[in-house]
């Protein structure tokens, strides 16, 4: 898949929305705080906003061409949308609300039918119901499969988990992987939340004040923030797939490179997950020996440093990569210069497995 | 009851019936287009539209007999190309109720289009469906009750209206008398236990009107 979004320009309330990117991933996570016109593109991508420039195009088709004043009204752009707000039409059965777009699509797909589609996200019991009889986590499940109904070639999500509280949200995350996967449906997926970001996005727009700050893979960018406003929003210094192997009295060691650590379980024990770590959270030292009851010792080389105001910011190689962030005496203590051998230490606890679906 | 008064009943509650139905159609499309969009000149279109609502209704009722008129620029062109008269006939009741009533329907549709989450129609459009069918089948649906309410309105305005009609269809017994017109002048004629009867068929008729319109927004309400 791949949708061209070029020469955007859309002014809104305090700034213009610019962008001027392509995406390829299957799932694309556009992620900014509230209020970067995160919603106002997918406005735009939809056909719902006109904007006095832009040039939208998904695979081979131009949906929007503003130079050309072309552009494809919304009912004819197949494009799926998952608003914030669901949107479920309240004067509506479930049942009516799931058929709307399955009428109206025609495009009688397989992949989509109505059988297939109620099954993959669990909503046969709900087809009698009504609309307000509904839990928060059974509409979001009906309004996804609302807009699957409709065969879309691509899904809009607008903070799919937003509204949802800790368990919910981990009760939905499975479905959208699930659409994910058994639809082969790429996503655009709005979120302002870096764990939903991380747990389903393959690729990753940073979108703050209505500008594209970085484009790239999750972990790149995670890992290699373009610049200090994208550092602030990713607020992860250290970002790596690991895998857990083994699970006692509530912590858990994990895997990474060729190193395990110990953190503390999370409330859903997956086997998959990604481990994070503030550079805040690393201190160093030069001997390794001296007893402590830190649980993560790891013996690692320095790569760069980086000062930053009252900081520096120290790169290591431990086998994965690994920042850490001190003072600049504490760094003129220990006398840190790239190559040289220094141990790492992190508290267990500040260690934060996200799980990865 | 006489058959002549039978005959005013008949007559006053199907021209009013008729009346709201003829304005419906545009009295929405109007209310949609004031409350979804923009354009030019819409502030001095939803003034002309509420005039009637606060001029006197005679004086609207001479604006109609000026326009109207076999000498006026659209009772004239009726005349000549197609041999219809409006003034005087029964086909002019029509015009008075649907012009004083009109304003009532706009004003309470409009609110009620307003209300309409417009999320919801855009989704709507995403699922493919065109303008036209999220009209119906979304925006529509949603603001039932204040249409409802509006045509209830705009009917009882229309069933109690006085001032335009007598000015522009006279109180022609048989032709373009309305309850309104017959109790006033049986009233005029000194004739008050008609006059009474049909007082009491006026408050059979708002009764019923009301009390229906009750009932289908509760239905309404009750299916949702």
């Amino acid at each position: 898949m791949s949708l061209l979004l070029k020469n955007i320009s859309l002014p809104l309330a305090s700034f213009t929305l610019e962008a001027d990117v392509e995406i390829r991933n299957r799932v694309t996570a556009i992620f900014g705080p509230s209020g970067a016109g995160k919603t106002s593109l997918l406005d735009l991508v939809a056909g719902l906003r006109r904007a006095p420039s832009a040039f939208i195009q998904l695979n081979d088709r131009v949906l929007t061409d503003t130079a050309r004043g072309f552009c494809v009204p919304t009912h004819h752009r197949g494009i799926g949308y998952v608003p914030q707000d669901l949107a479920l039409f309240p004067h509506l059965s479930v049942r009516q609300n799931l058929l709307y777009g399955w009428k109206s699509g025609g495009a009688i797909d397989p992949l989509f039918a109505f059988d297939r589609v109620t099954d993959i996200l669990e909503i046969q019991p709900l087809i009698a119901r009504g609309v307000r009889e509904l839990s928060g986590g059974e509409k979001q499940r009906v309004a996804l499969a609302r807009a699957l109904l409709a065969s879309p070639r691509l899904l809009l999500l607008d903070e799919p988990l937003a509204s949802l509280d800790a368990p919910l949200k981990a009760k939905i995350i499975p479905y959208l992987a699930r659409i994910r996967d058994e639809f082969q449906i790429p996503m655009l997926c709005v979120t302002h939340d870096r764990v939903e970001a991380l747990t389903l996005a393959d690729e990753i727009v940073v979108l703050v004040n209505g500008k594209v700050l970085q484009t790239g893979a999750v972990l790149d960018v995670f890992n290699r923030p373009a610049n200090a406003d994208v550092a602030k929003l990713v607020g992860m210094e250290t970002l790596h797939p690991g895998t857990v192997t083994s699970v006692t009295e509530g912590l858990v060691a994990v895997r990474v490179a060729n190193q395990t650590l110990t953190a503390v379980a999370p409330a859903q024990a997956t086997r998959e997950v990604f481990v994070c770590i503030r550079g805040e959270d690393v201190t160093l030292q030069r001997d390794s020996e001296s007893p402590s009851s830190v649980r993560n010792r790891l013996a690692a080389r320095v790569v760069a440093l980086r000062p930053e105001g009252a900081l520096v910011r120290v790169e290591l190689d431990a086998g994965f990569r690994l920042v850490a962030a001190i003072t600049r005496p504490a760094c003129e203590d220990l006398n840190l210069q790239p190559g040289l051998a220094v141990t790492a230490c992190i508290k267990a606890p500040a260690i934060h497995l996200i799980a990865r679906e | 009851m006489s058959s002549e008064e039978w005959q005013i009943v008949w007559f006053t509650a199907w021209v009013s019936a008729l009346s709201t139905v003829v304005i419906l159609p545009f009295g929405l499309a109007l209310a949609w287009a004031l409350a979804r969009r923009d354009w030019p000149g819409k502030s001095i279109v939803e003034t002309f539209v509420s005039l009637p609502l606060v001029m006197p209704p005679v004086a609207t009722g001479l604006i109609l007999l000026q326009m109207f008129g076999r000498h006026g620029p659209i009772g004239g062109f009726l005349h000549d190309k197609l041999d219809l008269d409006i003034i005087f006939t029964w086909r002019a009741v029509l015009l008075a109720l649907g012009v004083m009533s009109f304003p009532l329907l706009v004003r309470s549709a409009r609110v009620a289009f307003e209300e309409v989450n417009p999320r919801l129609e855009q989704i709507a459009r995403t699922l493919g469906a065109s303008q036209w069918r999220v009209f119906f089948t979304i925006t529509v649906p949603l603001a039932a009750r204040g249409i409802i309410a509006g045509m209830i309105l705009a009917f009882a305005r229309a069933l109690g209206e006085f001032g335009a009609t007598i000015m522009i269809a006279g109180n022609i017994p048989g032709k373009t008398s309305t309850l309104s017109l017959a109790i006033f002048s049986e009233v005029q004629l000194g004739q008050d236990d008609r006059a009474f009867r049909l007082l009491g068929v006026s408050v059979a008729l708002a009764f019923a009107a009301v009390w229906g319109s009750e009932w289908l927004l509760r239905r309404n309400r009750e299916s949702k």
